[in-house]
């Protein structure tokens, strides 16, 4: 078993700001990261996942295969945007660092193994579970800044969302 | 418990290819990476122990020896070398990230002191790395 570590930067604004608190609680609860006109962050994402060497391969995964992946269903979505206005995962939860981490994992989870949901475009091997694509998610790791870092390990399964804002 | 790493870097080159493949399969397979004549990185080893601090010494494992069998089983053997050449594990075994990481271990075990072996991570670059345990 080998864990493999990808690293990947995401630039983008947000808001911390619960709609469900008073303006008052909401100041108290976030400070300056409540500001309305928002803020930004140079976050690093880094994805790791875990499997079997492939002795065809010598590769856990195929890294052009995971930046794909990453970058279709991560950076694509959250890159140079603003998480509260320009995306859909977090109307109804508080862009925090924490709800970023779950939300990246929940968006790559349901891709892995790949070879099992081949992804469009993608070779035909990618489809065998003997290619180099066997490889299980194990963990979303994400700075904010280099002195703040929230990471989500696989438990059991797919985190459930916790909504905090209108229901 | 206390876990103690040591960093070394080396730098060195290789190629993927699977001889038991077409040339056409690995060229799919690992693009770039199949030029026959290699390209090159410049490796970061992370070498963790782990065990008790020795209430005598203070210590976990004497860095001076750690650091001197990661300069003997490792450094000597791939740094500044070509690894399909000229380490003979990469003659039957691709040298990708994953497979240099379990060929230090196969080094390195048993050969830490009182520290055993814990973690081997190496990075293939800064955005790049693999961790390996032993299993």
């Amino acid at each position: 078993m080998v864990h493999l570590t990808r690293r990947y930067r995401i630039s983008a604004a947000h808001r911390l700001h619960n709609e469900t608190l008073n303006p008052e609680e909401n100041a108290r609860l976030y400070g300056k990261c409540n500001n309305p006109r928002g803020h930004g962050h140079d976050y690093a994402l880094e994805v790791t996942v875990a499997g079997e060497v492939n002795p065809r391969t010598g590769m856990v995964m195929d890294v052009g295969l995971l930046d794909r992946l990453v970058e279709r269903e991560v950076l694509d979505r959250f890159d140079h945007k603003h998480l509260n206005l320009d995306v859909d995962n977090f109307r109804e939860q508080v862009p925090t660092t924490e709800n970023l981490c779950l939300e990246i994992y929940r968006l790559l989870a349901p891709n892995f193994p790949v070879w099992s949901v081949k992804p469009e475009n993608e070779p035909d091997d990618t489809g065998r579970e003997d290619s180099a694509a066997g490889a299980r998610l194990l963990r979303v790791r994400i700075e904010e800044t280099p002195r703040n870092f929230i990471e989500y390990e696989a438990e059991d399964g797919i985190p459930v969302r916790v909504l905090s804002g209108r229901q | 418990m206390v876990y103690v790493t040591r960093r070394a870097e080396f730098s060195a080159s290789h190629f993927y290819h699977n001889p038991e493949l077409s040339s056409e399969e690995n060229q799919r397979i690992f693009g770039k990476l199949n030029n026959p004549h290699g390209h090159g990185h410049n490796y970061v080893l992370d070498v963790t122990v782990r065990g008790d601090v020795d209430v005598r010494t203070g210590m976990v494992v004497d860095l001076k020896d750690l650091k001197q069998i990661i300069e003997t089983e490792v450094m000597q053997a791939m740094d500044h070398r070509f690894l399909n050449e000229e380490v003979p594990a990469f003659r039957e075994i691709i040298p990708t990230t994953e497979n240099i990481a379990r060929e230090i271990w196969r080094r390195l075990e048993g050969k830490t002191g009182a520290g055993r072996l814990h973690r081997v991570r190496l990075y293939e670059t800064a955005d790049l790395y693999v961790d390996y345990y032993g299993d």
